[in-house]
């Protein structure tokens, strides 16, 4: 029971501080996820690529996390805790805007958070490379689905699928 | 009278909640591989015009400044403004309920094969896959903003307090975010 607590607490935070999108938090959900469920940077890096593989919104990998450290329940919290306190927050926010309307100040708000996303986003895959890239395959299967994304219009679930049966064969062929 | 007449006009746009449900229950299903963002326009703005194209980029400005998913945020806005609360909860549940029954599918699978060396291997280069896929999106969100120092300078003390410092993550918005207000603010060059 605390457990679950714990993880609705943990989530609820990270809901609130996922400025400019989920990947944004990634480091932060890696860092504390390790210090307080024991769930290993590899574990991490797994479940987070599986739900890349998933329609929907990309962080519903959450509830996997949730699932191996407590079960269904586990994820059920996960879900609620990560999904509902920046909805909720969103909610009010977007009644407020109805009601003031536009402002010079909402812009530089968004102006000053746009940079400061990509700025976590870029240490989000700057956690998820640490854990996946260490040796030459994995090093060219990641630069082959990146050239895969942004050069040609292959949709990017089925290019992380051929990533995992290229390792699969290369690693059985070599 | 006024609120009469404010639900009439309203009900002649509306959607029922059962049909917000189900065409975000559709996205939802058919985003393999991401781009909701496209797919919520088109069902929006294009399909069934729900919302005007200005509209839809308002919502989206706040979808991007507040916390959260800017895909469930979006769903959330425009749930709200075409149905009040139980809008803004048929269009959540319905965007994200597809997903999670695929991914906890997923997630049963991975927890009782994880430790097989085959699953292993294909986890392995699913990993490597992800990694080259979340370096395109950081790169393609992020388009407009290299090219700005300002913005530039943003992302990379942003990166630096994070991943090298390891400040932890309220302590890196709280040290950055006046900051790129103060950068950013009215009327600044």
């Amino acid at each position: 029971m605390s457990q679950l607590i714990h993880l609705a607490m943990t989530f609820s935070l990270l809901s609130i501080l996922a400025v400019g999108g989920g990947t944004a938090v990634l480091p932060e959900m890696q860092t504390l996820l390790a210090q307080q469920f024991n769930v290993s940077h590899t574990q991490f890096v797994q479940i987070y690529s599986i739900g890349q593989v998933a329609p929907g919104p990309n962080m519903l990998m959450v509830l996997v996390i949730g699932f191996q450290i407590a079960g269904m329940l586990g994820a059920s919290v996960v879900l609620l805790s990560f999904f509902l306190p920046s909805s909720i927050f969103c909610f009010y926010a977007g009644r407020l805007w109805m009601y003031f309307g536009e402002s010079p100040w909402r812009r530089s708000i968004q102006n000053a958070l746009e940079p400061i996303s990509i700025g976590l986003m870029a240490s989000g895959v700057y956690a998820v490379a640490k854990a996946s890239i260490f040796d030459v395959t994995t090093l060219i299967l990641a630069l082959l689905s990146l050239y895969c994304v942004l050069k040609t219009k292959i949709n990017p679930a089925l290019v992380i699928l051929g990533s995992g049966l290229i390792g699969l064969l290369a690693h059985q062929l070599l | 009278m006024s609120s009469m007449q404010d639900s009439v006009s309203v009900d002649l746009k509306a959607p029922s909640l059962l049909k917000l449900f189900t065409n975000f229950f559709q996205i939802g299903a058919i985003s393999f591989g991401g781009g909701i963002i496209a797919y919520e326009r088109i069902l929006l703005v294009d399909k069934t015009q729900w919302l005007d194209p200005d509209e839809f980029m308002a919502f989206l400005a706040i979808s991007q400044t507040m916390p959260g998913l800017n895909s469930v945020n979006l769903a959330v806005l425009a749930g709200d403004h075409l149905r009040g609360v139980l809008g803004a909860i048929s269009a959540t549940l319905g965007l994200i309920l597809p997903g999670s029954i695929f991914v906890m599918a997923l997630g049963v699978l991975y927890a009782s094969n994880a430790n097989h060396p085959l699953a292993n291997l294909i986890l392995m280069g699913i990993a490597a896959g992800a990694c080259g896929l979340l370096t395109a999106i950081t790169y393609r969100i992020g388009d407009g903003q290299w090219k700005k120092l300002k913005s530039v300078a943003i992302i990379a003390v942003t990166f630096g307090l994070m991943s090298i410092a390891k400040l932890s993550l309220p302590i890196v918005l709280l040290i950055m975010a006046p900051i790129g207000i103060y950068l950013y603010r009215p009327n600044a060059s």
